[in-house]
């Protein structure tokens, strides 16, 4: 795995001492983008080597152990990408599996295809000895390939049947061993038909479905580790002789004084003993204004401090910490989700049994008819490839990966096949508002005012500050095209500002000394003061997107973690209920009550303070920017500034139910057709072949036409 | 029919051969990052992405 990686590494002999990190890059969006971070990484010093994988998002980094992951993260944030630790492999287990299934359904292909070519032979009409004979060769080919291929069906229904239940791989497993075992007597006794081709192609076709659908498995990942990655690894301690100590996040204890540098993440959760600061915490609360902090104020693992290095006592540490509750909770809350059954599911359900009854009942019939033990099994063999659900085991992934495929061309991401379903039930959407409803990051409203040369000067103190407001406003300067100046003796004063000297001259960026109404900066130039000031502005389509969603008869609601006013001056703007100042298991609470009402709620947030409440909503989205906590917990994701994508992947999610009920009424059609013939003995080998192949492939060509559904609705 | 004996284990041959390929190129994974291969015919050949840049 990850060959490419390991053959760079392999290049230099001082690579030798590498490790190798993994970062996900949400943000990359095209080759430019593949290029920058390559290029931009490998020039840092310690960095052996850099290699995107852009399906993934994700870069994996080779690089010396003295360079930390938090310096390659600030290294891509220079580069213009957020990016985030990632667990060393998420996809690793789902992974296996589709390559498992992968190499099935390689092999259960290589295998139709020649059974196929000496059975058409033989269709055709060769008889006698070429007829053994290919029968034989038949079996030399089938009998390893369905060993091989069937493998994934026979595991399942073994394990079905061990606790006494039956699921779609049930029938599927007696249909092709029975085929098997009759096709193999017919070979060696020399009699006239031998089902090797019907039951490798049912394999075929069926492995087709399964690996579809592991794909859009595949994308799901499991979020705890990477929410728990996000708090601090680790604090200097200080001991009672005044040394310091570094001691990892597990190991701190309530008690400790941990001495917090600027720009550190949080560690425990605990009480600041000495020194004021500003921290971040925007990631626990969804609020973007950084906030003061001084001696006796609570702070929690996962806050960042922006200002003053500052002393803490810990109060709460490692499985006890507020993180680790919304880490629980959101756990807590996936579980509850994860007992949806799926639509395939539900139609196997009743399925199976059918066909089984079915097949045991025409078994019986032929024997009471006095057909004799051999014909009556025949036929009852017949009975369960012909109604194989081949059809059936397509109908559901095969519609879903197209629709997947289409949202994705138009900005998002589908994580599994079952969150379509789900989505195609939502009757009511709830919003969080900090950067889901806006952008989440405080912009510059107007920087009209703002003469080029004070432009060119302001990105070049922006842009080297972490501050929430300068990198609002960089991104913007950078979004207008303009170029930073050239700057001497850059220095950062926390709590207070930016300053530097341009051409001579004193040049600032300083928080407002008089506190004015909403978040601020003055930029300094030359002695002259310009107040710019900030919002959180909202995502540029808002208004249509609920418009569209009332249009589709579904209820928008409010539900934010920030403060009454801010949350109250959205609602009413949009005219939608709201409810503020919700912590993570409020949230959570609210859909669970929801839940009970009946109510299939769609949530949409970005903040870790959302993870719990996305993991438990009935179905959730999740912004592209949102943190990749959310993200995870989401079952899906969209890029981009706009919201439309929301009501969209609404739209299309119906769409798809509607051609997969579409696809099961096809398949239970062929059923009503195929199974009298094979219920009287009709059905030769190359009948059952053209009917399971026909019935399949009509249900992909119904399940092409969401692309067109999505792509008109899209348009 | 003796053309048969040489043809059909050709056949053969030449399938597990096109599987043995699927198998190889699944292991060294080719089909990683497909959205990225794609993308990446789009970067200039002459710059320098092979991490050697910082030797």
């Amino acid at each position: 795995m990850n060959a490419p990686v390991s053959a760079l590494t392999a290049q230099g002999a001082a690579a030798q001492a590498c490790i190798d990190s993994r970062f996900t890059v949400p943000g990359m969006r095209c080759a430019g983008c593949i290029g920058k971070v390559e290029r931009g990484l490998a020039a840092v010093p310690g960095v052996a080597a850099a290699r995107v994988n852009f399906s993934a998002r994700r870069v994996a980094v080779s690089h010396d152990p003295a360079l930390t992951g938090d310096a390659i993260i600030e290294e891509l944030r220079k580069l213009g990408f957020e990016a985030e630790r990632a667990a060393e492999n998420p996809l690793g287990r789902d992974d296996a599996e589709t390559r498992r299934l992968l190499r099935a359904l390689a092999v259960a292909g290589f295998g139709m295809m020649n059974i196929m070519l000496l059975s058409v032979s033989v269709w055709a009409g060769a008889g006698g000895e070429t007829r053994e004979l290919f029968h034989l060769l038949s079996a030399l080919i089938a009998i390893p390939v369905i060993a091989y291929a069937g493998r994934p069906f026979f595991g399942s229904a073994l394990m079905a049947l061990r606790y006494r239940r039956t699921n779609m791989d049930v029938p599927i497993s007696i249909g092709v061993l029975l085929a098997t075992g009759m096709s193999l007597y017919e070979t060696l006794t020399g009699g006239p038909h031998a089902y090797f081709d019907g039951a490798v192609m049912l394999l075929f076709f069926l492995l087709a479905g399964r690996v579809l659908d592991a794909m859009m498995r595949s994308r799901a990942r499991s979020g705890i580790a990477a929410l728990l990655g996000r708090m601090g690894r680790g604090a200097h301690v200080l001991e009672a002789d005044g040394s310091t100590r570094y001691v990892e996040a597990d190991r701190l204890a309530p008690g400790m004084i941990m001495l917090v540098a600027a720009g550190e993440a949080l560690a425990a959760d605990g009480e600041i003993v000495e020194g004021r600061t500003t921290v971040d915490s925007s990631m626990l609360t969804g609020e973007s204004d950084p906030r003061p902090a001084g001696t006796g104020e609570t702070i929690h693992a996962g806050m960042i401090n922006l200002g003053n290095p500052v002393r803490v006592r810990v109060t709460a540490a490692a499985q006890d910490t507020a993180l680790a509750d919304i880490a629980r909770l959101m756990d807590e809350a996936g579980q509850s989700r994860s007992r949806y059954v799926r639509i395939a599911d539900k139609a196997a359900r009743y399925y199976a049994p059918a066909v089984h009854s079915l097949a045991f009942l025409s078994f019986c019939g032929w024997m009471l008819a006095g057909a004799g033990l051999y014909k009556s099994l025949l036929i009852a063999v017949a009975v369960l490839i012909i109604t194989c659900p081949c059809a059936l085991g397509l109908a559901v992934p095969a519609a879903q990966v197209v629709a997947a495929g289409a949202l994705m061309k138009r900005g998002l991401l589908i994580k599994d096949g079952s969150a379509l379903e789900r989505l195609a039930e939502v009757d009511e959407v709830l919003f969080d508002k900090t950067g889901t409803l806006t952008l989440g990051e405080p912009r510059p409203v107007d920087l009209t005012m703002l003469s080029p040369r004070q432009r060119s000067i302001t990105l070049a103190l922006a842009q080297a500050s972490r501050h929430p407001l300068s990198r609002g406003l960089a991104s913007a300067l950078r979004g207008e095209g303009v170029e930073p100046a050239t700057l001497d003796a850059l220095s950062e004063t926390a709590g207070h500002g930016m300053a530097g000297r341009w051409a001579g001259e004193e040049v600032a960026l300083l928080r407002p000394e008089v506190e004015a109404g909403g978040l601020a900066v003055d930029l300094l130039v030359g002695g002259a003061r310009t107040r710019i000031g900030f919002a959180d502005l909202l995502r540029p389509d808002v208004r249509e997107t609920l418009e569209q969603l009332r249009a589709q008869g579904i209820v928008s609601a409010i539900a934010s973690g920030d403060r009454q006013a801010a949350v109250a001056q959205v609602a009413r703007e949009l005219g939608l209920f709201a409810t503020a100042a919700m912590r993570p298991a409020d949230k959570l609470a609210l859909l669970e009550r929801k839940a009970g009402q009946g109510r299939k709620v769609l949530m949409i947030g970005d903040g870790l303070n959302d993870g719990p409440a996305l993991a438990g909503a009935h179905v959730s989205i999740a912004p592209g920017g949102a943190s990749d906590v959310s993200q995870q917990a989401a079952d899906a994701v969209f890029v981009g500034d706009r919201l439309m994508p929301v009501s969209m992947a609404i739209r299309v999610a119906r769409a798809t139910m509607r051609v997969v009920r579409q696809n099961f009424a096809l398949a239970a059609i062929y059923n009503l057709f195929a199974v009298p013939l094979a219920i009287f003995g009709f059905v030769t080998p190359l009948l059952a072949a053209i009917a399971m192949s026909a019935s399949s492939l009509i249900v992909v060509g119904n399940s092409l036409r969401v692309a067109r559904a999505a792509g008109r609705q899209g348009a | 029919m003796t053309i048969l004996g040489f043809l059909i284990p050709l056949a053969l041959l030449m399938g597990l051969a096109g599987l043995g390929a699927f198998f190889w190129a699944m292991k060294s994974g080719q089909f990683e990052d497909l959205d990225g291969a794609a993308n990446r015919i789009l970067i200039d050949e002459d710059d320098d992405l092979d991490g050697n840049s910082n030797s």
